[in-house]
């Protein structure tokens, strides 16, 4: 449905798209994740033809966005960072202008009520834009976004503005979506991406770091199961067993975090459970654990790692290039 | 381009735009109608169409300050380049609405040629020659207002280069018997000289040549605001 290759867009010299490639299939639920700048915002506005990008190809529905744009822009539904709404329009002329805007072919009043019920915003319908609450202007875009019933709906930060019931609700209206539309959105926020796509793209600095569903991401990187314990016991000694009970690859301390107990991380050989035999040898000599636990990565870890490693190798390679 | 033209044509009466330019031609047309034709009982009405030029190219630019201007600072010309229609075809809306709007300010003028012809029969030739020559220079001021609205973001800053080049238009005329004995720079200023041409149209006389003058002139003026938003793309 979406396929993009090598896109990369430069402005002057900076770089803000750096040969990006992904394809997204009919159907797909595909968030697009990454800290502000990142360059979230110029790839959907390279793929909706907004703006050109310096290299490379973005086809949607199998048309290309640069050769064929109208029949590309027919098959999108759009809702920018900032809903591109007419604020001296009422929400019927607006949503009317739009239909025609995009030459809609289906009917015009049930196709346009269809859609202010799905997005609920039948209650503010004859309503002046410039009057409505930030809520209410998001729904109105996704709405513009909707008409005509594009096959690809590409949503940028589309639960910007929304108070939290509002955000359970486009939530869950996306979901629904996503069963007869191929939807790309873009968030910062993991969770929403998490609940809602069944895919996720995660850019860094105009890079694609990661492509891959929420669950194969967090095993990837949580390949390293290490395990934090607090015991109470001198440091040496209780590091000293640590490393000798078998299964375990290494063990480091992390220092005293409270008065007399440290804090260590235990890494156990792949696939070996090492917790019962630490907690016995340690019973044993009466050390007491005070705590225990594994720590397995969320999405937000991943996260983290990733647009930091990023960060930290692109300075890398500043540095490498200036020597 | 249908879309553009009715929702752009709407908005001048959804702000003070529209009837600030009706309420203006009107008082000015009529204040020209009293002095030229009823004070002095002359029932040619091509002195109102002469002096209505200056006020026509100092209020224009008020029309088009906000065409594209805007656009770019609400963000919804996202939703105008995003659409399935072409980037002419989202000009020529604004350019016909904004025209459309210049025309209906017009309409007064016959009102005019009505009332004199309750006196005298009127020379109706003269009189649609000259509602020629002033919808031509409107349309042209009208297609250099909007190149100048998609080059910024203000509409203050639009308005203003707008008036610029209309005030540079006008005083064109003066130049060109300035440099009408340097041959080549006195030919361009010639070329150049709008109200030269719209003086011949107020006459009654229809020169083929001035009207496609100023024709392929708002043609230039169209297709360069159309790169304008074509080159944004690619910066």
């Amino acid at each position: 449905m979406i396929e993009v290759k090598n896109l990369t867009k430069r402005y002057g010299s900076h770089l803000a798209v750096n040969d990006i490639s992904f394809s997204v299939d009919e159907g797909e639920v595909v968030g697009f994740l990454g800290p502000n700048g990142a360059g979230k915002s110029t790839t959907m506005n390279i793929l909706t033809g907004y703006l050109s990008a310096s290299s490379g190809v973005a086809k949607i529905n199998g048309f290309d966005i640069l050769e064929k744009p109208n029949q590309a822009k027919a098959s999108i539904g759009y809702l920018p960072e900032q809903p591109p709404l007419y604020l001296d329009m009422t929400v019927r002329e607006y949503l009317d202008f739009m239909y025609d805007l995009k030459k809609c072919k289906l009917s015009r009043e049930t196709h346009i009520a269809e859609i202010c019920r799905l997005v609920k915003i039948e209650g503010v319908y004859g309503r002046l834009i410039k009057n409505l609450s930030k809520g209410y202007r998001q729904r109105v875009g996704l709405a513009q976004a909707l008409i005509g019933n594009p096959p690809v709906l590409i949503l940028d930060e589309p639960t910007v503005g929304l108070d939290p019931n509002q955000i359970i609700e486009i939530r869950s209206l996306i979901k629904n979506l996503g069963k007869h539309h191929t939807v790309i959105l873009s968030s910062h926020i993991l969770q929403e991406i998490e609940a809602v796509c069944d895919r996720i793209i995660i850019i860094n600095q105009g890079n694609l770091v990661a492509d891959d569903s929420a669950a194969n991401l967090t095993r990837k990187y949580s390949s390293d199961r290490r395990i934090l314990l607090r015991v109470a016991g001198g440091e040496e000694d209780v590091l000293g067993l640590l490393s000798r009970v078998p299964g375990v690859q290494n063990a480091v301390s992390l220092g005293e975090k409270e008065p007399g107990i440290y804090e260590y991380a235990v890494t156990p050989v792949e696939g070996q459970d090492v917790r019962r035999e630490i907690s016995t040898r340690l019973a044993a000599r009466n050390w007491l654990i005070m705590g225990m636990r594994s720590m397995e990565m969320t999405l937000e870890d991943v996260f983290v790692s990733l647009t930091r490693e990023n960060l930290s190798m692109a300075r890398k390679n500043k540095k490498g290039g200036r020597a | 381009m249908g879309a553009v033209f009715k929702r752009e044509f709407k908005s001048f009466f959804t702000s003070p735009v529209g009837y600030v330019l009706l309420a203006v031609m009107t008082c000015a047309s009529g204040f020209f109608f009293f002095v030229f034709n009823i004070y002095s009982g002359i029932a040619d009405l091509s002195y109102v169409f002469s002096n209505l030029f200056t006020v026509v190219l100092l209020i224009l630019p008020i029309l088009t300050m906000r065409l594209f201007s805007d656009e770019k600072r609400q963000k919804t010309d996202q939703a105008l380049l995003t659409s399935p229609s072409s980037l002419t075809g989202i000009v020529l809306g604004k350019f016909f609405a904004a025209l459309l709007m210049f025309v209906l300010s017009l309409v007064i003028l016959l009102v005019f040629a009505v009332v004199i012809a309750f006196q005298v029969t009127p020379s109706w030739s003269v009189i649609i020659g000259n509602f020629l020559g002033l919808i031509l220079v409107g349309g042209l001021v009208i297609s250099i207002g909007l190149l100048i609205s998609s080059l910024t973001e203000s509409q203050l800053i639009a308005a203003i280069g707008t008036l610029g080049v209309s005030v540079a238009l006008m005083m064109m005329d003066s130049l060109t018997t300035i440099f009408s004995n340097i041959p080549a720079v006195g030919t361009v200023v010639n070329f150049l000289s709008v109200s030269q041409k719209y003086t011949e149209f107020t006459s009654g006389i229809l020169n083929y040549a001035y009207v496609i003058f100023f024709i392929s002139m708002q043609a230039l003026f169209i297709f360069l605001t159309v790169r304008v938003l074509d080159r944004k793309r690619w910066s």
